[in-house]
């Protein structure tokens, strides 16, 4: 079980909630535990491969998952995940 | 090092009476050159700020007109300013605010022909862009030059900071590789954005360009800060350089400037789109005032139709429709509406792919309706 932050984007796939609570002993299972409750969130930030999405970054607390174990990390009871996509807002029509 | 006239000294006095600005710093913020991406939400306090700041030289990038909507984010700018260009309306305010800076115009589009040219006459760049190409080309270009690239993006009530190609720190591909596909991350002009947002993420990113030119306290190097504005909480990440990295890595791959649009997959390489069926607003009115029967289907979200709505139009947001097109008639005619056309013609798309025949898309949504049939429903 570890708490997971949800960003402002994806919100609207998980009835709107700023943090959901899954179950899961590794990133992976919570992960998948979590797009397995909420299937619209599952098709947002893994392809059809079912790789996680390259503009989709999860951490471990304050580190991202690429640089510990990927989706083999560990993951503590007291744990907290995020998902943080790229978002897009300034300036319009710079280029 | 230049000097400080009197008068410089008096408008600086209170950044000189701390040691860690001082005359030595001053003279280092006159000295500087900054590069400013943009001068709409995030770029409007920062160009203020580093105008009051003493900036010596800030070159603006922007080609826009300033806009209505505009104005509830970017505060360089006035209602009196609407149709003006952004640049000429930002560098009245930045006069106002301080003569002394020099402000370089760059009335142009950045592209990969442009940006090392007008980069490289930078110390820094802060990039205050809202779209995938132009931020892939500004972090590669400052990369490849060298220069501390500043950077801040904002989504509702949400914002990143960072500062990135920072004496061999990561880069922004280090933070995400590749962008989204269009149209899978919405903009400020699609998902709106709370108008003080800006103000604090671009004020983040003024305090560490101050910073990097006055070369004093911890930069926000190699972390991603995060701000909540609804939780009112700031968190960070860490940051790495990746060493696969194809622009910043040990072995780069990317040596010099590319094809941005095409990398951000925009309007190249797209299949042909099977051709929309488009009803014009007039033709809409003239099925209206004729009670012709068919269905007007709004796709727009609730809040949106609490500013305006078409009369007799049924509401099923975008994204609904899979779940709810069973609420409509295969056989009727259906005319899809939403604000500008971009999220209607995505559901026409869908409900022929469902084997719904007889579906329009409304041309150019409820803003082509208030421009050419009913005033009275508000833009926005």
């Amino acid at each position: 079980m570890a708490k997971v932050l949800i960003p402002t984007p994806l919100r609207q796939y998980v009835e709107k909630k700023d943090s959901v609570e899954a179950d899961g002993t590794t990133v992976g299972e919570v992960l998948a535990s979590l797009t397995g409750t909420h299937p619209d969130l599952r098709k947002q930030i893994y392809t059809d491969e079912g790789k996680l999405r390259s503009f989709v970054n999860v951490y471990l607390n304050d580190e991202d998952i690429r640089y510990l174990d990927k989706d083999k990390t560990p993951v503590a009871a007291a744990d907290v995940l995020s998902i943080v996509p790229s978002i897009a807002g300034g300036a319009e029509r710079i280029a | 090092m230049p000097e400080l006239t009197q008068e410089e000294v008096l408008r600086y006095s209170r950044h000189l009476i701390m040691p860690e600005v001082g005359m030595e710093g001053q003279l280092k913020l006159k000295a500087a050159s900054v590069l400013l991406v943009g001068t709409g939400g995030l770029g409007a306090p920062l160009a203020m700020y580093l105008a009051a700041a003493g900036v010596g030289r800030i070159g603006l990038v922007d080609f826009d007109l300033v806009d209505h909507t505009n104005l509830h984010r970017q505060v360089i700018h006035g209602t009196s300013d609407v149709g003006r260009p952004k640049i000429d309306s930002a560098m009245d305010t930045m006069r106002e605010i301080n003569p002394n800076v020099k402000i370089d115009r760059h009335e142009v589009a950045l592209t990969s022909e442009n940006a090392l040219q007008i980069i490289a006459n930078y110390d820094l760049v802060v990039d205050g862009t809202d779209n995938f190409p132009t931020r892939y080309l500004v972090n590669d270009a400052c990369v490849l030059l060298g220069k501390p690239n500043v950077y801040g993006s904002i989504f509702r009530f949400e914002g990143q900071a960072t500062v990135f190609a920072y004496e061999g720190g990561p880069c922004y591909r280090c933070l995400y590789a590749e962008p989204p596909p269009p149209g899978l991350v919405p903009s400020c002009a699609e998902g709106g954005v709370l108008g003080i947002l800006p103000g604090v993420i671009g004020l983040i990113q003024a305090t560490e360009a101050v910073k990097l030119i006055l070369k004093t306290g911890e930069p926000l190097v190699g972390r991603l800060l995060l701000y909540d504005a609804l939780a009112m909480r700031f968190r960070e990440l860490k940051l790495r350089r990746n060493p696969e990295c194809p622009v910043c890595g040990d072995h780069p791959t990317i040596t010099k400037l590319i094809d941005y649009q095409e990398f951000c997959g925009v309007n190249v390489h797209e299949p042909t789109p099977v051709p929309t069926v488009e009803t014009d607003v007039l033709e809409l009115k003239r099925k209206l005032d004729r009670k012709d029967k068919f269905t007007l289907l709004d796709v727009r979200e609730p809040h949106e139709v609490q500013i305006g709505r078409i009369p007799g139009s049924i509401l099923i947001p975008l994204g609904d429709l899979e779940k709810r097109s069973g609420e409509l008639d295969r056989s009727a005619e259906i005319i899809v509406h939403c604000k500008s056309g971009g999220r209607s013609s995505k559901a026409v798309e869908y409900l022929r792919k469902s084997g719904f025949s007889n579906v329009s898309n409304l041309t150019g949504g409820i803003l082509a309706w208030s421009d050419k049939v009913d005033p009275s429903v508000p833009k926005y």
